[in-house]
């Protein structure tokens, strides 16, 4: 059994379905992708993960855990982080407000955490006195990590964390994702570059419609002619 | 006044006496009011119309209060009693806060209403708390004031200082300033450097995220009520310790409020007391007499016959809608760059 695993998830928004018996799984650093066309659910599935939405049917389990029944601030504490796509980070605060909010459920003193974020993305040490609205792009990106893994999370969920940047802050995103895989946490994103996120994936999920059209390593699905010719453009 | 030699100190003790002094007081009852607006409408997202009369209603508690006191005799000589029973005003003033959260904008946060249905729906709290507060003390004004009226008073002034202008400073104006800076200082250490303060900001920038950090919602929005409780309370009770309580005043306080608020910026706490004080020195400049204070300062040709007054008091309510409109129309975002309102 895989550390975090959503099995045969059934949802829809109001009356409009959008998961059919959709599953993903993925395991202790490891890098998972989603990808698909648009509306394919990608991002539905994280809402479900976490509870944000919830699913008529279908099971979430973490390390063996049944958690379908939790709520979202139960599974954050439980080990889930989530970085949304868009208003990612809290405008109107610092860099070290936005890791202090990053930590809120701690009891624990959190500065060790703080630091560790620091040593990861030293950029955000010079900057943490500014206020999040006024860095750019990437480094809002980096914020946005360095928030999620204040709860010292063993898995995170990305939602297209290169939507709309430049190629150059692409590749570090990227870069800055196999660290965290790296150090040892699941990581599962929902992507839009599908070429580029399948080529650093240990395994990749296409979804099409809410249904697992193909499952794989991400080298795999590169060179499988089907994947390549319907999403990856020829 | 029969020289005709020019007198600055006269006239600057004269402007101090009937324009600084009452300006800052009012600015200060402004200011804890537009605070409480500003954070409503941070966390909560709505323009909060009942403001003024919650107001009432809070000053009402401490009447009624005062006058169990006094009833009793448990009063301290000296200062007024209504500066005792503020704290628990409070407590009351939090239970009916809470209660209209619960009964009604509960609801709408739950619906995810459109903040104009909300702001709607303060309309009615704001009817429904004005109806109470008449119903349970009448539509008359009434003074609630007691302890020692003054400070300093004119005569002691003058006496002390051999000027002819006296400067009296009432014991209502310097509770007002003293406790509203308190306050107000109070909150902004509150919302910069403690815990839940943090949270509240968190919460008021980015609610989803918010909750996927652990802060509980709720929680938020009962602290917001309870801030606003006290702002609410205090601003009351202060204004009318220095005017006098009449709930149609109440009611009508809130368009400097609102002018307040949104000339510093709607959503930004500085952009509130700035925007009071702002406010209430325009109200009180603009309608002052300035008569007296020429003939300080002008040679006896140039002595004034008329009473050098811009516009009448009757007019005071016409200067905050001035002042709205042409913030509205100048910069609408206010001086302080707030948020312009969006519904999500």
């Amino acid at each position: 059994m895989a550390y975090l695993e959503g099995k045969n998830l059934v949802a829809s928004y109001g009356v409009v379905p959008i998961l059919h018996e959709c599953s993903v799984e993925v395991e202790k650093g490891e890098l998972a992708v989603i990808v698909g066309p648009n509306g394919a659910g990608k991002s539905t599935v994280m809402r479900v993960l976490l509870g944000m939405l919830e699913a008529s049917s279908g099971s979430v389990t973490l390390d063996g855990k049944d958690i379908s029944m939790l709520s979202t601030q139960d599974r954050i504490s439980h080990g889930l982080a989530f970085v949304p796509q868009t208003k990612n980070v809290f405008p109107s605060m610092t860099v070290e407000e936005n890791l202090q909010m990053g930590g809120f459920i701690r009891q624990d003193d959190i500065n060790q955490t703080i630091e560790e974020v620091y040593a990861l993305f030293p950029i955000l040490y010079d900057k943490r006195k500014q206020l999040a609205e006024q860095l750019s792009g990437g480094q809002r990106q980096q914020v946005a990590f360095g928030r999620a893994m204040m709860t010292k999370p063993s898995i995170m969920l990305l939602d297209e964390p290169t939507a709309g940047v430049s190629p150059i802050v692409m590749d570090e995103i990227f870069s800055n994702i196999l660290d965290v895989r790296n150090a040892g946490m699941a990581v599962l994103m929902v992507e839009q570059n599908a070429q580029q996120a399948l080529n650093i994936a240990d395994k990749g999920y296409v979804l099409v419609s809410g249904r697992n059209e193909h499952t794989g390593t991400g080298k795999e699905l590169i060179n499988n002619p089907e994947v390549r010719k319907k999403f990856l453009g020829g | 006044m029969t020289s005709d030699s020019i007198d600055i100190i006269n006239a600057f003790a004269l402007l101090t006496n009937f324009v600084i002094l009452p300006a800052l007081s009012y600015g200060s009852q402004l200011a804890l009011g537009a605070l409480a607006v500003t954070l409503v409408y941070s966390v909560l997202r709505f323009s909060n119309f009942a403001q003024g009369d919650s107001m009432a209603f809070g000053t009402m508690i401490v009447i009624l209060l005062t006058g169990f006191m006094i009833s009793r005799g448990w009063t301290i000589s000296g200062i007024p009693t209504a500066l005792l029973v503020i704290p628990i005003a409070i407590v009351f003033t939090s239970m009916y806060l809470l209660t209209m959260d619960r009964l009604i904008y509960r609801h709408y946060r739950k619906i995810k209403a459109k903040s104009i249905t909300i702001v709607m729906s303060s309309i009615g709290v704001m009817f429904v708390t004005g109806g109470i507060v008449r119903f349970v003390l009448g539509a008359t004004a009434q003074k609630f004031e007691d302890g020692e009226r003054f400070i300093f008073s004119v005569r002691e002034f003058k006496a002390y200082t051999g000027l002819e202008q006296g400067i009296a400073l009432k014991t209502s104006q310097f509770l007002t300033i003293t406790i509203a800076f308190l306050l107000v200082a109070f909150v902004f250490y509150f919302l910069q450097k403690t815990k839940t303060g943090k949270a509240m900001r968190a919460y008021s920038d980015n609610k989803e995220l918010a909750l996927l950090s652990g802060i509980d919602p709720d929680k938020m929005v009962q602290i917001t009520w309870l801030l606003v409780a006290a702002l609410t309370t205090i601003a009351g009770a202060l204004y009318g310790l220095d005017k006098g309580f009449a709930p149609q005043q109440y009611h009508l306080l809130l368009l400097p409020i609102f002018a307040s608020v949104i000339v510093g910026g709607i959503g930004s706490p500085i952009g509130a007391i700035a925007g009071a004080f702002l406010v209430a020195f325009s109200e009180i400049l603009l309608t002052y007499a300035y008569k007296k204070f020429l003939i300080y300062l002008l040679p006896l040709s140039m002595h004034p016959s008329s009473l050098v007054q811009l516009i009448g008091t009757e007019y005071k309510y016409a200067i905050s809608f001035v002042i709205l409109v042409i913030v509205l129309l100048i910069k609408p975002t206010g001086l302080f760059k707030g948020k312009v309102i969006v519904d999500e």
